[in-house]
């Protein structure tokens, strides 16, 4: 049922975006000299780089400071604060993006046009990324030191080490599989979210040269252009759905495999 | 609880802990309280139930909540069943090393990875336009049943795992048919994992919006039927702040309305959570 739903979805994008295959062309995607769907000119770089700065960005934020609340909710916060602290982390969860671009856009676009205009930037959707893709990283590392088995920290601090010492020996290294699985999903959604960065990015396309520069992610590019694209312009942007479900498959699947061996490696002491 | 000592790597180490969480608290009840705050203002019975004036501006969000509405449960009524029978064949019908079991256990998960938006591209190309419905409440509803079956079916193969092998092996040795012992036996065990299951889906179709954009639909009209397009809560949140000037206090209004739905439905998924663990158990 499921595998040929999957099986079904990429036939689909298949078949729209074949005519793009056939009329334009891998090679133009990049080496053409613009996007302009109406001359049948379809650089899709400008928007690949978007995605690729917000993406990292944001995961350039979310990783430690995901990592670091995780601590906090396993060894740091007192018990009744920790309960309180992950469930505001999972209330966050559960927020649908268009309330965060919303957000993004009433608040952070405004602070960020005042500091260094024009306000709708690489920053912004960075910033707002940053805040979406926080909860995941925290609470699948927060699983993972969970799931270390109590011993490791009773022989470490039989030991004499410090808290941070265990932390850095012992922690890290045992649920590193944890660690990274949570990243790896985090870079999986925000490489797929549309709603809040097209809010709050501006959606310019061009290649941006620095934080304060509007960029057009790949994502925002279909939400924008699919009500009138026609033709090849349409098949486009199915072949940018495609490329995108590549890139979020490849990390998904890495995710998955490195979550299994972290499992099996739990499962062994 | 760790050891607690003074070193000085220690004291910034903790306060470093400390300070990011504290940062990250506040960032979000800003978020939250500006949502509160300027959503409140807004919010009354009328607007609730009054129809969108002036483009949204003014008056309510009646006809969306009623379309929102519309497109979940065409949403519920295809993919729980689906969802179902796929949980109950990986549950019960194949072993953990199965190979078409681990084939549709590997694309599930998958599929729970692909982004809304190419779901949206998906759901154009084939409910809109290969089945010829259009923009409407319909191909919008069949969409969202695709992107909430992985998590639905992990959810209810969960809960067909949780019950006790005892329980088999007792319709079994009672001389039930398979199909007895599931119809009479598990489904009934698995009804809190269906109810928590179905939450959970339900609120991973109302928080969504890019998949909806381009199946359907804008039209914030009272639909008169399921072919007509509606307009769902995210997306005329979507709207109200990007393509309306002057729309930001219903957008909030609604974003206010959304949120607090979200809230409620994961209320009750925690609390079915906690309810249904002892229920599978067999007594000693």
């Amino acid at each position: 049922m499921a595998g040929s739903l999957l099986l079904l979805i990429v036939l689909f994008l298949l078949q729209e975006s074949w005519p793009a295959f056939q009329h334009v062309g891998l090679s133009s995607y990049f080496n053409d000299s613009d996007w302009y769907p109406t001359e049948d000119l379809y650089l899709l770089t400008p928007m690949l780089w978007g995605t690729v700065w917000a993406t990292l960005g944001s995961v350039l934020l979310a990783a430690p400071l995901g990592i670091l609340s995780a601590l906090f909710i396993q060894y740091y916060a007192p018990p009744l604060l920790a309960i309180i602290y992950r469930r505001l982390i999972e209330l966050l969860a559960g927020i649908p993006s268009v309330v965060f671009g919303l957000w993004g856009l009433v608040v952070l676009v405004p602070l960020i046009a005042r500091w260094h205009p024009p306000g709708p930037s690489l920053l912004a959707g960075i910033l707002i990324l940053f805040l979406m893709i926080l909860p995941t990283i925290t609470l699948v590392a927060q699983t993972s030191f969970a799931q270390i088995p109590v011993s490791f920290l009773h022989s470490a601090t039989a030991l004499g080490l410090s808290r941070w010492s265990i932390i850095r020996k012992v922690v890290f290294p045992t649920a590193k599989a944890g660690i990274i699985t949570g990243i790896f999903l985090g870079v999986a959604r925000a490489l797929g979210e549309t709603m809040a960065i097209l809010m709050v990015c501006g959606n310019i396309v061009q290649t941006p040269s620095h934080l304060f520069d509007p960029i057009r992610t790949l994502t925002a590019n279909i939400a924008l252009e699919m009500a009138y694209a026609l033709g090849n312009h349409r098949s486009t942007l199915f072949v940018s759905g495609l490329l995108l479900m590549a890139m979020v498959v490849l990390f998904v699947m890495m995710a998955e495999s490195l979550r299994h061996r972290n499992l099996d490696a739990a499962t062994k002491y | 609880m760790l050891p607690q000592n003074t070193s000085f790597q220690e004291r910034c180490s903790t306060m470093m802990i400390w300070f990011s969480a504290g940062l990250i608290t506040l960032v979000f009840l800003w978020l939250l309280g500006d949502l509160f705050w300027h959503g409140w203002a807004q919010l009354s019975w009328s607007f609730l139930f009054s129809s969108p004036q002036n483009a949204g501006r003014e008056g309510g969000i009646g006809p969306i909540l009623f379309s929102t509405g519309l497109i979940i449960g065409v949403c519920m009524t295809v993919a729980l069943p689906m969802g179902l029978s796929t949980a109950m064949f990986l549950a019960e019908y194949t072993q953990d090393d199965h190979r078409l079991g681990r084939l549709i256990r590997g694309s599930l998960d998958v599929l729970a990875g692909v982004p809304s938006i190419v779901f949206g591209l998906f759901g154009n190309a084939l409910f809109c336009q290969a089945f010829g419905l259009g923009f409407s409440i319909l191909s919008g509803g069949l969409t969202l049943a695709c992107m909430v079956l992985p998590i639905l079916i992990r959810t209810l193969e969960e809960s067909f795992r949780a019950i006790a092998s005892e329980q088999r092996l007792s319709a079994a040795a009672l001389g039930l048919s398979r199909s007895t012992t599931l119809g009479c036996i598990l489904l009934p065990a698995a009804i809190p994992g269906l109810v928590m299951g179905s939450i959970l889906g339900l609120g991973r179709a109302m928080a969504e919006t890019a998949a909806l954009i381009f199946t359907s639909g804008y039209v914030d009209r009272m639909p008169e039927s399921l072919m007509d397009s509606g307009r769902s809560l995210s997306v005329h949140i979507y709207d109200l702040a990007m393509n309306v000037a002057g729309g930001n206090p219903n957008a909030y209004a609604t974003a206010l309305v959304l949120v607090g739905l979200l809230f409620i439905i994961n209320f009750c998924a925690s609390w079915m959570a906690e309810q249904w663990t002892p229920l599978n158990q067999l007594p000693a």
